[in-house]
This record gives C-alpha cells, structure tokens and sequence, in this order.
C-alpha cells in the first residue's frame, strides 16, 4: 500500500515536472519570438522591414541577440546597492513566469488511465495568486530604479511604483463581475463557466477596463512612462546591461503573454474553441491579444504623467466600481 | 479618413467622447493600412543609392590632363584641416615644379568636411562618393600618396595649374602660360 501511495507521488512528481518544463519553454520561445514579431510588425506599420538579416526573413535574430546580451559585460554601477541591484531582474521575470502557473490550457486528459489537469497548479483563489504576484512585480521595476542610484533609473521607478499600484485598484476591481459571474476565484472554474458564452460579451465593460490597466500593469505603450526612453534614457533599467537587461526585457514579453492568457482566460473562454484542441486555442488566443498589442504600440501616443493619473483614478476605478454594481444587479434579476 | 478635430469644439461631453473615439479609430486604421504597404526601406548591401557626384566621401589626389600630379605642397589642405589629419612634406623638382614628397591622410580621423577641397588652388584634392572604406584595424585607414593618386581629374577634368601659374616649369616659361602677357621691359617703359 505505502509502495502505491509512493509510486502514485513520483508519478504525479514527473508529470509536473513535465508540465513545468513544457510551459517553461513554451513561454521562453514565445517571449523571444514575440521580440521578433513586434519588431517586424513595427518596422512594418513604420513602413520598413524590421530585422531580416539572421536567418530567413530574421528568424535567427532572437537567438543572436540571446548570444549578444550573454557575452555583453555586466556592469553593475559603482554607487548602486548592489544585491538589491543584482536581485531586481530576477523579481520582474521570475513573478512573470509564475503567473502561468495557475492559467488552465486545456480540459483534463487521460493518460494510462490517470487523469491529468493540464494546468500546473489549480488553486482555488488561482486570481488573488495572480494579483499578489502582479504586485511582487511592481518591486522589480521600484527596487531596479531605486538601487542603480541614478536619477532616470530613481524617476522611472517612482513612476512606475505609481502607476501600477494606482492601476492595481482597477485591474481588481474590473475583474470582481467576472468572479461574480463565475462564482469563483479559480482560474479553472473561470474557464468552465464560460462553456457557453465567453464573458467579453457578458462584460464588455470589465474587458475594456481590463485590458487598459493591465497594459498599465506590464508598463506597455501608451502606458511606458516608468522607461519613457526620450524622457528618461530608459526608465528604471536605464544602468542595466547584458543578460540582466535581458531579465527585463524576458519578464516585460512574457508579461505580455501572460495578460494575453489571462485575458482569454477571463474573456476568450481560455482554452475553450471549436476542432483545435485546448492549448492551441489558448495559444492563439495569446497571440491574438498581444498582436493587439503590438498594434496599440504601433498606433498610440504615450500619456502625460497627470493624464495617466487622471485616467486611472477617475475613469477606470468608478466605471469599475459601477459595473460591479451593475453585474450584482443583473445577477439578482 | 481625415478627422477634422480643430475646426469645431466639442460641444458636449458626449459629443468629445465620440470626437475622441473617432480619432482614436482613425489612427488604428492608418497604422493598419501601413501594415500592408510595401516598404519603402533600400536594403543597403544588395541596393546601392546612386550618391550626388558631389557626395563628401574617400578623398582622391588628382591629376592634371598631362598626367602630372596636381599637388604642390602648398599645405593649405593640411591647415584648414579642422582635425589635421593631412600631413605632407613639399620637395620641388629641377624644373621648379613643387610636388608632396609625401602625403598621408588619417581616415580615421577625417570629419569628410570638404574644407580641404575648397582650399586647394590646384583642384588636386578631391573628395569622392566612395564611402567604404571601413577597416578593422584602424591603422589601414592611414591612406599614403599611393593610396590616394588617381590618375584622372575628377571633378575638374581640364584645369591645369601650371598653365595658369606665373612660374618657369617645363609646361612654360615668361609670358608663355594662358592670358599672360610677354614681361614688360621696364626700361622701354618711359612715359
Ligand atoms: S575633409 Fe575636412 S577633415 Fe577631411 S581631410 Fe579634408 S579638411 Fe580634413
Ligand atoms: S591644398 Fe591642394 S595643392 Fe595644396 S597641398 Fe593640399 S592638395 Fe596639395
């Protein structure tokens, strides 16, 4: 009975291990290729090609920049604090990477006559997992501007300590109708209860709001003030240099997929969709919103500092607020 | 496609909400139909822009239509040089001809400012739309007299200075060169 119970344990063991490492490099290829999409789409809503000289058609470029920012010396400013400063990156990619964990991308299958979720951890608060993780986040980009002990570096990271806690409070709140109308915080059920209509046609509203701040949240154009590149070098990583730059930049692409998951998984249906199976659908779904993306960056203006403020507190946060009582409302009737 | 945004204020908050969406949209729009444009970038290595003749690139020494070297170490070029990146020692040949024993431009240090080219009396130094000129090591980029004589007039195919030059050289003697009279004799010049 134990050799069972012990058996049963390394089985389920393996298969997270499985399931780690399949999302692990399945959202490191995307993030380095997703640089590689978003430079070419830019280049080519700016009427250029983008990168093209790696490889067919720049298909190599994101492992020659992986090699470029490897072997670029780390330097690590001479005022600045330096565990903080060394530490700070990892903060940023590591938060991004564990957001996936809760994100279902599929249905359960059977294998062997086990049944296997295909979600790296269901828990059942999976939302306030991922909001307590989107705040961890905010230390990345705070404590990297604080501890290089440069002035662009220290503005970028009170601007972006601002913006994302002020942010936070829609982000929240705009998802509330969705857990109302779900009836529960896992991200799983989430997903279940939209068999039938996915909720950006139930709640358009807290979809745009959503969306909106969680641009906000992952420091995206018009949204970029913390690294506002003309205003402030380059915001709170301006003193970074090879792979720790690259933590960054890693953490700020797969930000990106990760508001692309949960966007499908709050209001595409995750990994819901007619023939394909269950992770293509969200994988495409994920590429879906950040492709939006790329075209919001290719279109919009960055804000003015009061501008952002302005939207955040008086826009978003009472359309929020409204909505959750509209949801309540409708629920009751 | 145009949104007139200037010519009338918004009259209400509905209306600016709608003015703005609209303006929004159309800006979403232009970055998608430029998504689909062909681009207009001229992909350097395969495609070479044909440059001005007057491009400031790779300077050259020229010569004059007889097939002698046009510099005569006048040092004009190497003073007006901003970065003094011309160096040069002057020799003079038995027939009174002055020419560069040596002349050396330091590339790597050359702002291709054009200033050179407009001192030179003789229109031997002259600079080129050839521009790549790139080297590793830096020193290859430290051109020698060689290096820089061409045997063409460039810009200036027919000007040879030494018609016009009041100088005895094998080309002429007195009052032998272009729109020179014969010297007066002072003696004969009585009033
Ligand atoms: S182009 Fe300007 S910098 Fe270059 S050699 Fe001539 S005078 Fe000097
Ligand atoms: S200015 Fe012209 S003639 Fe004089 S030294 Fe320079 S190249 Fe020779």
């Amino acid at each position: 009975m134990i050799d069972m119970d012990l058996q049963t344990w390394i089985i389920g063991y393996g298969v997270l291990i499985l399931k780690l490492g399949a999302v692990l490099l399945f959202l490191l290829l995307m993030a380095a290729y997703l640089v590689l999409v978003e430079r070419k789409l830019l280049g080519r809503i700016q009427v250029r090609y983008g990168p093209n000289r790696a490889g067919k058609y720049g298909l190599l470029q994101p492992f020659a920049d992986t090699i470029k920012m490897m072997t670029k010396e780390d330097i690590v400013p001479d005022a600045a604090d330096r565990i903080i400063f060394l530490l700070s990156p990892a903060v940023v990619a590591i938060t991004a990477l564990l957001m996936f964990a809760v994100i279902p991308f599929g249905p359960d299958i059977t294998v062997y006559g086990r049944r296997v979720p295909l979600v790296v951890t269901d828990i059942n608060v999976g939302l306030l997992f991922i909001f307590a993780l989107s705040s961890l986040g905010v230390y990345g980009a705070a404590l990297g501007g604080w501890s290089s002990n440069s002035k662009y570096s220290l503005l970028g990271g009170i601007r972006g300590a601002a913006q994302m806690v002020s942010y936070e409070l829609a982000l929240g709140l705009s998802l509330i109708p969705v857990v109302m109308e779900a009836g529960s915080f896992s991200l799983v059920e989430i997903v279940n209860a939209q068999a039938e209509l996915p909720f950006m046609l139930l709640e358009p509203v807290a979809f745009a709001i959503f969306f909106i701040s969680a641009m906000a949240e992952i420091k995206r154009i018009p949204f970029d003030l913390p690294e506002a590149e003309n205003e402030l070098g380059a915001g709170f990583h301006t003193e970074y240099s090879g792979m720790r730059f690259g933590l960054f930049f890693l953490g700020e692409y797969v930000h990106m997929q990760v508001l692309g998951g949960l966007i499908a998984v709050f209001f595409l249906g995750g990994w819901r969709g007619p023939l394909l199976p269950g992770p293509v659908w969200l994988a495409l779904k994920i590429v879906l919103v950040c492709l939006v993306m790329i075209w919001i960056r290719g279109t919009l203006p960055r804000l003015r500092y009061d501008q952002l403020m302005n939207l955040g507190w008086k826009v978003l946060i009472p359309a929020a607020l409204l909505n959750v009582v509209f949801t309540g409302a409708r629920l009751l009737w | 496609m145009r949104v007139d945004l200037i010519d009338k204020e918004p009259s209400g908050p509905i209306q600016a909400v709608w003015e703005g969406a609209r303006a929004i949209a159309a800006g979403f729009a232009l970055t998608l139909k430029h998504l689909f444009r062909k681009p207009i970038t001229e992909e350097y290595p395969e495609f070479k822009r044909p440059l001005p003749s007057r491009t400031r690139a790779r300077i050259v020494l020229t010569r004059d239509p007889d097939g002698g070297e046009r510099c005569v170490a006048c040092y004009l070029c190497s003073a007006v040089c901003p970065v003094s990146c011309i160096s040069m020692q002057s020799a003079e040949r038995e027939d009174g001809r002055r020419y560069a024993a040596w002349f050396r431009i330091n590339f790597a240090r050359c702002i291709y400012c054009g200033l050179c080219e407009e001192a030179c009396p003789t229109s031997s130094i002259q600079l080129t739309p050839m521009f790549e000129t790139c080297e590793r090591d830096i020193l290859k980029l430290v051109y020698e007299k060689e290096d820089l004589l061409v045997n063409h007039g460039g810009k200036d195919p027919d000007y040879n200075f030494y018609k016009h030059a009041g100088v005895v050289t094998a080309i002429g003697g007195k009052g032998e060169h272009a729109g020179e009279d014969q010297p007066v004799n002072v003696r004969s010049n009585m009033p």
